[in-house]
């Protein structure tokens, strides 16, 4: 399998805070890596460092075969990396199918321009874009919703919406940041199904951090940990499920002495 | 006061506040198109209208000097906004990337200390330009009046209202349907998000401004037609009552910039009705402080969100 995405010693600091330290990642094409940590461990950083929102202190970062230490947000999207955040950041005042659109704008080439001109190419891509949309739509199961404002979607709603905006950038890797928080078991069963089903259909790579271990253990092909800006395990989740680090971090000491099962699944 | 009850009386008020608000609209919209993106007042956007007349002012001189504009007068006026739309969209563009840019990440009150700065360096840059008098704008449209039975509208406003209203709808529609007017919606909503979704959002930025600039210039060159008198301080005056309007609009609220153009230009046109004309400037600004007190979010009420 080729390499889709490598970190090399990357690191970040905030003041004298060191936020991430000496990271060292790789995640193949078509796997879903699941990353995990106590609060404050720098997972939603590694995101912002990966995705151009904060410029790194350290290290590189390989997608694909080319560097994006340094690259504007815009820029990393368009190569291929999309996201969702953990509180969701919708453009709460557009309709679900114009957040689909805005997605989108990176794939389609019309400028100002061309909207002045409204020349055919103009007008067929943007035919061609909500054509797509509605696509995405379905995809999410969110069919009648398209013009819904996105702030008056139910709140599960709004999550697959999110997503449905980052696949339509078309990307090969897609952040996912926690993003069954705040729904009841039953959405999140759905929502766990859902993101295997993009993983195997759109073939694309999956970098998830999810709090609720069942969903992680359940769909990661690969789990790492972080705790205070460091990697502390990487493997399959169930390696990762016995690590005495991993329950150290989660449980404190007294946890790993008296031999409680920190991570159940 | 009876000759309030003449109806002749009020159309003709209603056409002169639709003609000075149309005016008021196209210039409110660069204030709150800006506003809403950057949460910043652009104070030199008045100075923005005053080049965007000179550019008009320019333009039709040469066209007259040439004699162009006896054969083609209708072209003449299109090249000649044309003209100041460019003239003043390069401003705009140059003054976001100089003045504005650089203090994206300061505190707000840096770049509006350097908006001023930049207002009273361009009108001193015009000043030394053209120097400190008054210029005539060549008549190309003759004032002659269109009369309908009881009341009777100029070429020259029947040519702003209907001007005024054409580019509106036409950024009504640019910001609805249009991909760069969707990217530009998203950036308002969140600059970050926006990027994370591809966008570039200095390009985005860059746009808003240059599209703000265009609409002041089309209204600097109504202003010229209209009075036919400009100089270097044209801008002050008209940049701070649209600003009124965009505050009454709501700021940030497109379709709100609209409404409070109008409904200045005719509280003001319906107030010299009551009280001498030297007092019109006090209608609008009178109306800018009850609507500060009363309603600070502005007719239309954008919810005013502090964010951090």
């Amino acid at each position: 399998m080729t390499i889709l995405l490598q970190t090399k010693g990357l690191s970040k600091r905030f003041g004298g805070l060191t936020a991430l330290n000496n990271i060292d990642l790789a995640l193949e094409s078509c796997v879903i890596l699941g990353l995990i940590g106590p609060n404050g461990a720098g997972k939603t950083t590694l995101f912002n460092c990966l995705t151009g929102v904060y410029p790194i202190d350290g290290g590189d970062i390989i997608f694909g075969n080319r560097s994006i230490r340094g690259l504007k947000s815009h820029v990393t999207t368009s190569l291929g990396i999309a996201r969702t955040f953990q509180n969701i950041r919708l453009f709460g005042n557009m309709t679900a199918l114009e957040n689909i659109l805005v997605g989108q704008h990176c794939r389609m080439k019309a400028g100002v321009w061309g909207a002045i001109a409204m020349n055919r190419s103009t007008l067929k891509e943007e035919k061609k874009a909500f054509g797509k949309a509605d696509e995405l739509l379905n995809f999410v199961g969110l069919n009648d919703q398209g013009d819904t404002l996105a702030k008056n979607l139910p709140y599960g709603d709004q999550r697959r919406l999110e997503i449905a905006r980052a696949l339509a950038v078309k990307p090969r890797l897609l952040l996912l940041d926690e993003p069954t928080a705040g729904m009841n078991p039953r959405e999140t069963a759905e929502l766990t199904g859902f993101i295997e089903q993009i993983r195997t259909e759109l073939e694309l790579s999956i970098l998830l951090i999810e709090h609720d271990m069942r969903v992680v253990m359940g769909i990661s092909d690969r789990v790492t940990v972080l705790d205070y800006g460091v990697k502390i395990a990487e493997g399959s989740p169930e390696e990762v499920r016995k690590n005495p680090k991993v329950i150290e971090a989660y449980l404190g000491r007294l946890g790993t002495m008296m031999g409680k099962r920190a991570v159940t699944a | 006061m009876s000759y309030l009850l003449n109806p002749q009386v009020i159309i003709d008020q209603i056409i002169n506040g639709l003609t000075i608000g149309g005016i008021y609209a196209l210039i409110a919209l660069g204030y709150t198109l800006v506003y809403g993106i950057l949460f910043m007042i652009n104070f030199a956007h008045g100075e923005i209208f005053m080049f965007g007349s000179f550019g008009g002012f320019a333009a039709l001189t040469y066209f007259v000097n040439s004699g162009f504009s006896d054969t083609h007068p209708g072209l003449s006026i299109v090249a000649a906004f044309l003209a100041a739309m460019v003239v003043s969209a390069i401003l705009g563009a140059l003054l976001e990337r100089i003045a504005y840019r650089p203090l994206r990440n300061a505190p707000r009150l840096a770049p509006l200390i350097s908006a001023i700065g930049a207002s009273i360096f361009l009108q001193n840059v015009m000043m030394l330009i053209i120097k400190a008098r008054m210029q005539v704008y060549p008549d190309i449209i003759q004032e002659e009046f269109l009369e309908f039975g009881w009341f009777s509208i100029s070429y020259f406003q029947l040519f702003i209202i209907s001007g005024s209203v054409l580019l509106m709808v036409g950024l009504y529609l640019f910001i609805q349907k249009t991909k760069t007017g969707k990217a530009m919606r998203a950036v308002a909503e969140d600059r970050d998000a926006a990027s994370l979704m591809g966008i570039d959002v200095n390009r985005i930025i860059l746009i808003t401004f240059v599209i703000g600039s265009a609409l002041a210039a089309a209204a600097g060159v109504m202003v010229g037609i209209y009075y036919t008198q400009i100089d270097h301080m044209m801008g002050f005056i008209p940049g701070i009552k649209a600003f009124t309007a965009a505050v009454l609009g709501g700021i940030g609220n497109v379709p709100g910039a609209m409404l409070g153009g109008y409904f200045l230009g005719l509280a003001e046109a319906f107030g010299v009705l009551f009280m001498p004309a030297e007092y019109k400037d006090v209608i609008a600004f009178g109306l800018l402080v009850l609507v500060l007190i009363f309603r600070p979010s502005g007719i239309l009420g954008e919810v005013v969100s502090e964010r951090a």
